[in-house]
């Protein structure tokens, strides 16, 4: 059977030694996912992302946990979710190695055939994900995996890139972490469709709750539609669609506040959907996919193209300050090289 | 475009009261360059199996102080060779008495670790197992 038929039918070495191919960047693994690529499509892919330390990792676990239990989010042909967890620590710019701990903290879901969880280095990439985490969300997509979870590396104000590649995300925060000013400022956290306290029974959860929630009240891009979905009326779906971010306290090594997240969870899910955001969504991460994709390609035929030597030549006149960057450019490009 | 990594699994089986060993090898570890899943303390033998497949790690190396290490390491050894994953290295490290050592490593154990021994060496140890497991 091929690796491509062992993937679809469940099995998981066969599905961990393909997530390895394509973080290594060999081919054959990029051929696999070609083949699989039509089976992708079905799965919920959820975001949880936050400053380092705020718990992401025993969120997840709680979350998983519970789902798994049945509890939140049930298909359409019942029975509880199948999960996977991809879980993204950072790779030391120094040595090339990593530490990836997160399996630590999500000890309770060990033996659940249902679950798969796999650790990934970031490898130098600077957004929070790692450069193939979307592909290795693609691969256990088409593995039959209902929902996803995308945990970043513990990300500051500027790691945003999960949000082009989850359809939910959860920003987690935690007390103490910072006052009303950093509540306002752009970045992570407008980008959470949820925004979790958690730690939420240590003291300054109140302020923090209360600085987060009139942060979204000071309002918000143009682009945000505004209205809690609990204060939505029936018409609503037809007459403009609104999201606001919800902000909810959690206190996630005792489960405080979960249910109240799934519940939030499965609502955002109804909202993208009924609202046609699902598929807005969909079509920009595809589109800046292909997009990236056709960079690579571009900058390597172009590269390929001329001498080897010649975008050599032209680095150092620009070394040298005879030419800027962009005239160099221009230069290489019209083959009007030295 | 090919940038393969090593991964390597570090867990403790048992029941142990602390990790600091384990922490400095998966420290000096990530120092070498390795990728070091880490999964702390108190893992059952199935546990480390499954961890070992989900991160299709290229070994897995072991810190036992307990004494448990004769009950422990033939379950993981078992558990990984029902997965498959026979050929996959295991490196064991902590208190292990020397008259343990060669059954362990008749079970398919490829090095044992006891206290003292430096950093640079189990490095060394776990290039050699991944380098040879890779055929290469």
């Amino acid at each position: 059977m091929s690796l491509v038929e062992q993937v679809k039918s469940g099995e998981r070495l066969a599905l961990a030694r393909l997530l390895s191919q394509l973080e290594d960047g060999e081919p054959a693994g990029q051929e696999a996912l070609n083949q699989l690529y039509p089976h992708t499509g079905k799965a919920h892919l959820i975001g949880v992302t936050g400053a380092p330390g705020t718990g992401k990792s025993t969120l997840v676990n709680q979350l998983v946990l519970e789902l798994r239990q049945g509890r939140g989010w049930t298909l359409l042909e019942g029975g509880p979710p199948r999960v996977a967890v991809l879980a993204v620590d950072p790779t030391s710019p120094f040595t090339g190695g990593a530490i990836l701990g997160d399996r630590i903290r999500m000890r309770d879901l060990a033996g659940d055939p249902g679950v798969f969880i796999r650790s990934m280095a970031s490898r130098g990439a600077l957004g929070g994900l790692a450069r193939t985490t979307g592909s290795l969300v693609q691969v256990l997509d088409a593995a039959g995996f209902d929902l996803i979870f995308i945990e970043t590396v513990g990300a500051g104000q500027a790691e945003v890139q999960i949000a082009s590649t989850a359809y939910t995300t959860v920003v987690v925060d935690a007390p103490g972490l910072g006052d009303e000013v950093q509540a306002i400022k752009a970045g992570i956290l407008e980008i959470g469709d949820l925004i979790v306290v958690n730690k939420s029974d240590l003291p300054g959860a109140e302020r923090s709750l209360k600085a987060l929630r009139s942060s979204l009240e000071l309002g918000h891009p143009a682009r945000r539609r505004v209205r809690a979905p609990a204060q939505a009326s029936p018409g609503d779906e037809e007459n403009g669609e609104i999201w606001m971010p919800l902000v909810l306290p959690i206190t996630a090594t005792t489960g405080e506040g979960i249910p109240e997240l799934l519940n939030a969870l499965v609502q955002h899910r109804r909202y993208l959907v009924g609202s046609g955001e699902l598929a807005e969504r969909v079509r920009s991460r595809i589109r800046s996919e292909m997009e990236d994709r056709l960079r690579e390609r571009l900058l390597r035929r172009a590269l390929a193209a001329r001498p080897s030597q010649s975008f050599e030549a032209m680095l150092e006149r620009v070394l040298a300050r005879e030419l800027s960057p962009q005239t160099a450019i221009d230069a290489f490009l019209d083959g009007d090289g030295p | 475009m090919n940038q393969k990594k090593v991964r390597v699994l570090i867990a403790k089986p048992g029941l142990d009261g602390h990790d600091r060993g384990a922490k400095v090898v998966a420290r000096a570890l990530r120092d070498a360059g390795f990728e070091v899943i880490y999964t702390g303390l108190r893992q059952t033998p199935e546990m480390i199996a499954e961890a070992a497949l989900q991160e299709d790690v290229d070994a897995v190396g072991l810190s036992v102080l307990s004494g448990a290490h004769m009950a422990l390491i033939p379950r993981v050894l078992e558990l990984l060779r029902a997965q498959g994953q026979e050929q996959l290295p295991l490196l064991l490290g902590g208190i292990i008495p020397d008259e343990d050592i060669p059954r362990l490593k008749e079970m398919g154990v490829v090095e044992v670790f006891g206290p003292g021994t430096a950093t640079d060496q189990v490095i060394q140890a776990f290039q050699r197992a991944t380098d040879a497991a890779q055929g290469g």
